[in-house]
């Protein structure tokens, strides 16, 4: 898959997306990964997240199991594993949302086992879900104004007050419909939310979460659900966001997508990492064709389903 | 997390569909009708007392049983007043007698009159609403017992009898408590809904026993009272319990029906369901009341049994029938959760609803089960917790207790509710040692918020899932 | 029937202090759960706290019945973190649980013989208000009609007072929720998690509005027993709570002035019902009586009754409010 196939949605877009085609989504850390073990738990040369002995457990079940996993800095790390490998778990650990039994995280060198999501969002760590929260009832350019960090309006004192937080506000208003305009999305602004078809919401999400301008974007299966022309343009913002130097994790089945944007890849499976490696190696890795064999078996038994198919239905009732 | 717990989980969720509304309209409006008239069929009650002109008494005992005679020792000298009327003191035999008109009113004692070394046995009891009819004279009970229970006494120092006694009444509540939470924490399970009705549940099952100890199946309904034997006439107390029990499942199989069953398939959030159920413990609330007017009563039979005592335990034998009668449903309850298939179905619902869908189980029947078990069970408490009083606002008199149980025990499980209400029936009742018996209740308030700052999840719930 | 009584005493009742109360407490529900999505089951619990505090306040500590008003404020702040510390990080049933249960609890704490010097017990407290009264201009006594409007001095002066809080409340959310802080709020109802990866310390945010909601509860029940010249604990009955959240659904929770025109329909229904029944012919009057108990007593049980099948009817078909629109509705997938 090359660039061209995307670029025709960015170039719709407005003066964002002029800003970054001139980089033409080069990938700042080509080779970086050259010199790198593909083993399980292998050093990298500038990681940004570290995850050490983190155990998570739910009653007897062992949902994650992480000895040691190391996170490139400026890279697109993919996070694969069958159903139920704890990746969405792993996610919630890594970011806060749940807290680990034992081990600890770091970001940037800094112990963020036991903060809290919001402060690690503002520390430029931001997540996805795998089930899509849109604000339903709030407008998309709400929606994307929340998304903004250190807002002075946001105090409860402030507030009151109009003029401290006015000008304030307008910037944001217009990094808001910056970014908008760069998802191709400036002509739903003033809908609700609520109002968006499926893969829109993703691609709200993905937006709103730029606008807390992270350094780490985590991504639960951005591409879920979404048809194949804008799949293309996620990815095409995905890469943006690299081109960026942000760092980027995200969790996917599709292994065309998979292979196509990611610079590193690592499996779960029963809450363990059991491999790691480039995207081109991790195919023939035979610990991660087990995985995925004993899962396939699974699949034929139940329903024959798309990748994450399944899965969404169970994080749907659960979620 | 609101989002997470309560999102809809029936699937595909139905926006506004105006002709499938209207008729559920309809049929809600129908359900509304058939209670009402039911209702109606309660007013001949009043009507059944005989009429005769003049003015009625307000009269009374007092007496307590001796702890060496095992006799009933009358008391002198307490000052019993009726509101608005006037105070007197008893006599020798320990009687009182206050002339009336016919009307309501409100009868209380002083416990600062009862002689050193007696009580009131049940502290809510001070005061108490008398109706008197045209015609009928009004007895009223207050109930004084040897002892230091309660009143005036929480100094009384912690003997090994005393908390013997506590631990028992603990027990007793406990076990009445379990059957009225049971409910609560499956239909949680089972929806996800948290029922805030239920307590209602516990009331009717009160306020149905009593009708049908007093007038029968049908008797309540004016022109069906001349009818023969059960329909027309009262019931002894032992059958009316049972009768209780059965339009307690018979209106939870019609609330799911009418209210829920057609929420559920319209996609109402669930949070606009639990309103719902605030709405409709309201309105049955003050249905009750509207039949029932406010006073608390008694059954006809059991009303002032003398307790026996078993080693250091004093408890009435009705007490003790009912308790024993109470664990051997619960054992029912847990055997047909473990051992039969509709069991099953309910645990297998409340642990992951998908899953059991998938795996062909009929939720929607399960769902329907479990609503007329659980208020089965809430009116089969409340038919026992009568056996002491009847009051139309009982239910909700005891709906933090319920819900500290179930949310000890954890939200969701069978168990967690029976365990959650013995552990609150115990602790309420050996509260009273330290503090007084008219504040026991808070306890369950604590219970309640030091389980959510220290585990949420309550003792046997699961943490929910995120993201 | 004097159609004529009637409607004079709607219209009045339409603008009075009973309007007031509740549409102050509705505000702050609104905050509550139409903004910030908090089911509040015991802002009763919030009007106690206000109505207690200027009573205990002149009773019991002996101070100025205006130092009250702030000891009312304290103990509504108090209240509120005692509820929100320990729920507002679970789901969001269990803030509902612990306040349905505590307002039934505090009636009951403050009604306890043993705060007989602190509370009144069951009594109450009476005579407390009359520094609020020394103030009007109005003659206490006086009765002043103007259009189909009828009050008392003394009504007058609370209902002139309580309008000028209810237009302070509403210009308050209003700019609050024009403000990023009510965005942020507005995103923690939709989806509390969002916003929390978005920066938002949603538990916060939750007990600030809990505690704004609380706290113009507060003032409504100080405006309550001010009219009522008297602090009862039986005033606070928990189901005053639900006739605040019919109020607010009615008028369409999440709008600056739903409270306000929730209140009003509510009152005139109530108002206007309970003056027909009362005024029905002698025969017809005593039919229903025999057949379906309609009693004074009954008659006053009415509203209850009102409340339980408006809030169904209401949380079934109309949860955005008899004005929300139906696209609204169908965004609300909570
Ligand atoms: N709160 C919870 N309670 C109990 N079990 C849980 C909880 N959260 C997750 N699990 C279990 O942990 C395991 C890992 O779940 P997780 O959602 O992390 O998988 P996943 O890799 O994201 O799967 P998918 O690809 O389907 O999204 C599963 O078996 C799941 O059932
Ligand atoms: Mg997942």
């Amino acid at each position: 898959m090359t660039d061209e196939a995307f670029t025709p949605g960015l170039t719709a877009g407005g003066g964002g997306a002029a800003a970054l085609r001139a980089t033409e989504y080069d990938n700042p850390v080509a080779g970086v990964f050259d010199d790198v073990e593909q083993v399980p738990g292998a050093a990298k040369p500038d990681p940004i997240l570290v995850a050490d002995g983190v155990v998570k457990t739910f009653g007897g079940l062992t949902a994650v199991d992480v000895a040691h996993l190391e996170i490139q800095r400026g890279a697109i790390t993919a996070l694969i594993g069958p159903n139920g490998a704890g990746k969405t778990t792993f996610f919630n650990l890594l970011t806060g949302f749940d807290r680990p039994d034992r081990g600890s995280v770091s970001l940037e060198g800094e112990d963020i086992s036991r903060v809290a999501p919001h402060r690690l969002a503002r520390r430029g760590m931001v997540r996805t879900f795998q089930l899509t929260k849109a604000l339903s009832r709030m407008t998309v350019v709400d929606n994307m104004k929340l998304g903004a960090t250190g807002q002075r309006g946001e105090s409860i004192w402030r507030s009151l007050l109009g003029p401290l937080w006015s000008a304030q506000e307008s910037e944001v208003g217009e990094r808001a419909e910056e970014l908008l305009d760069r998802f191709n999305m400036s002509h739903m602004a003033d809908e609700f939310a609520g109002t968006l078809s499926g893969g829109q919401r993703k691609l709200i999400e993905m937006a709103r979460a730029l606008m807390t301008d992270p350094k780490l974007v985590m991504l639960d299966e951005p591409m879920a659900g979404v048809n194949p022309a804008l799949t293309q343009s996620l990815l095409g913002h995905v890469k943006g966001l690299r081109a960026e130097g942000r760092s980027v994790i995200f969790v996917e089945h599709d292994m065309d997508v998979v292979r196509d944007i990611s610079d590193w890849v690592v499996v779960m499976a029963e809450g363990q990492i059991i491999a790691e490696g480039t995207p081109d190696s991790i195919g023939k890795n035979q610990a991660v064709v087990d995985a995925y064999l004993g899962q396939h078996h699974d699949q034929d038994l139940s329903v024959e389903s798309p990748a994450g198919g399944s899965s969404d239905e169970v994080g749907e009732s659960d979620g | 997390m609101v989002a997470q717990g309560q999102r809809d989980v029936s699937g595909e969720r139905r926006i506004w569909d105006g002709s499938a509304s209207r008729v559920r309209i309809a049929r809600l409006m129908l359900g509304l009708l058939m209670s009402a008239l039911a209702a109606v069929g309660v007013l001949a009650i009043a009507e059944r007392a005989a009429a005769s002109e003049g003015e009625q008494t307000i009269f009374g005992v007092i007496s307590f049983t001796s702890e060496e005679s095992n006799e009933r020792v009358p008391i002198e000298g307490v000052e019993i007043t009726v509101e608005g009327v006037g105070s007197v003191t008893t006599d020798g035999d320990g009687a009182f007698s206050i002339p009336v008109e016919p009307g309501e009113y409100t009868v209380s004692i002083d416990p600062a009159t009862l002689p050193p070394g007696t009580s009131l046995r049940d502290l809510d009891r001070v005061e108490l609403s008398a109706l008197v009819e045209p015609g009928r004279d009004q007895r009223v009970l207050f109930a004084v017992v040897a002892g230091e229970e309660g009143f005036t006494d929480t100094s009384g120092g912690i003997s090994l009898r005393r908390v013997a006694q506590l631990v028992a009444n603990g027990l007793k509540d406990g076990l009445y408590l379990a059957m009225a939470a049971i409910g609560l924490s499956l239909i949680f399970g089972t929806t996800g809904l948290t029922n805030f009705a239920h307590a209602e549940m516990v009331t009717w099952g009160m306020l149905s026993t009593y009708f049908f100890n007093f007038y029968g199946l049908a008797g309540v309904i004016g022109f069906l009272a001349p009818l023969p034997g059960p329909f027309g006439d009262g019931v002894p107390v032992v059958f009316a319990v049972v009768f209780g029990a059965i339009s307690g499942g018979v209106l939870g199989w019609l609330i799911n029906r009418v209210l829920f069953k057609g929420a559920r398939r319209a996609g109402v959030a669930l949070l606009s369901q639990m309103l719902m159920t605030i709405g409709l413990s309201i309105l049955m609330r003050y249905l009750m009341l509207y039949f029932f007017r406010g006073g608390p009563r008694q059954y006809l039979e059991y009303t002032a049994q003398r307790a026996v005592s078993i080693g250091p335990i004093q408890l009435t034998p009705k007490d003790m029938i009912a308790m024993a009668l109470s664990v051997v449903i619960l054992t029912g309850v847990g055997l047909y959760l473990q051992r039969t298939k509709m069991g099953k179905a309910m645990r297998a619902v409340s642990d992951n609803r998908e899953l059991a869908e998938s795996t062909g189980i009929d939720v929607e029947r399960v769902i329907s089960n479990v609503w007329v078990a659980g208020a089965a069970l809430a009116a089969t408490a409340g038919a026992f917790y009568g056996l002491t009083t009847v009051r139309w606002d009982f239910g909700f008199r005891i709906l933090l207790l319920m819900f500290a149980a179930v949310v000890l025990g954890g939200l969701g499980t069978a168990y967690g509710a029976f365990m959650g209400a013995l552990l609150v029936g115990l602790s309420i009742s050996l509260s009273t040692l330290f503090i007084d018996a008219e504040l026991k209740n808070m306890v369950a308030l604590l219970v309640l918020v030091v389980v959510l700052l220290f585990r949420p999840q309550g003792l046997f719930g699961r943490p929910e899932r995120i993201g | 029937m004097d159609w004529g009584f009637i409607f004079e005493r709607v219209m009045t009742a339409a603008i009075g202090p009973e309007v007031i109360v509740f549409a102050l407490a509705a505000i702050g529900l609104n905050v509550q759960f139409g903004y910030a999505g908090l089911l509040n089951f015991g802002q009763v619990g919030f009007m106690a706290a206000g109505a207690y505090g200027v009573g205990m306040a002149v009773y019991w500590l002996n101070i100025s019945f205006w130092w009250g008003i702030g000891l009312g404020l304290v103990y509504a702040t108090v209240l509120a973190m005692l509820l929100g510390v320990p729920t507002l990080r679970l789901r969001a049933d269990y803030l509902a649980i612990v306040t349905i249960a505590s307002s039934e609890t505090i009636r009951l704490f403050v009604r306890w013989r043993g705060n007989s010097g602190r509370t009144g017990a069951s009594e109450g407290i009476g005579e407390f208000a009359r520094p609020f009264y020394d103030l009007n201009p109005f003659d206490n006594a006086a009765r002043y009609q103007f259009g189909p409007f009828n009050f008392l001095g003394r009504d007058l002066w609370v209902v002139l007072v309580g309008w000028i809080l209810v237009a302070i409340a509403l210009l308050l959310v209003w700019q609050w929720m024009r403000s990023p802080w009510g965005r942020a709020l507005k995103a923690i109802r939709e989806d509390e998690d969002a916003a929390r990866a978005l920066g938002k310390n949603s538990y916060v945010y939750k007990l600030q509005a809990l505690l704004i909601g609380g706290l113009i509860a507060s003032v409504a029940g100080m405006l309550q027993v001010i009219q009522k010249a008297a602090v009862q604990p039986d005033t606070f009955n928990p189901v005053i709570t639900f006739m605040i959240w019919t109020i607010l659904i009615l008028g369409g929770p999440g709008r600056v002035w739903s409270p306000v025109v929730g209140s009003m329909i509510y009152w005139s229904l109530i108002v206007f019902l309970e003056n027909v029944l009362r005024q029905l012919p002698p025969g017809t009057r005593s039919t229903l009586e025999s057949t379906i108990k309609l009693s004074d007593f009954n008659i006053s049980q009415f509203r209850f009754i009102l409340v339980g099948l408006g809030l169904i009817l209401l949380a079934r078909y109309r949860p955005q409010g008899i004005f929300g629109s139906r696209e609204e509705m169908a965004l609300d997938d909570r």
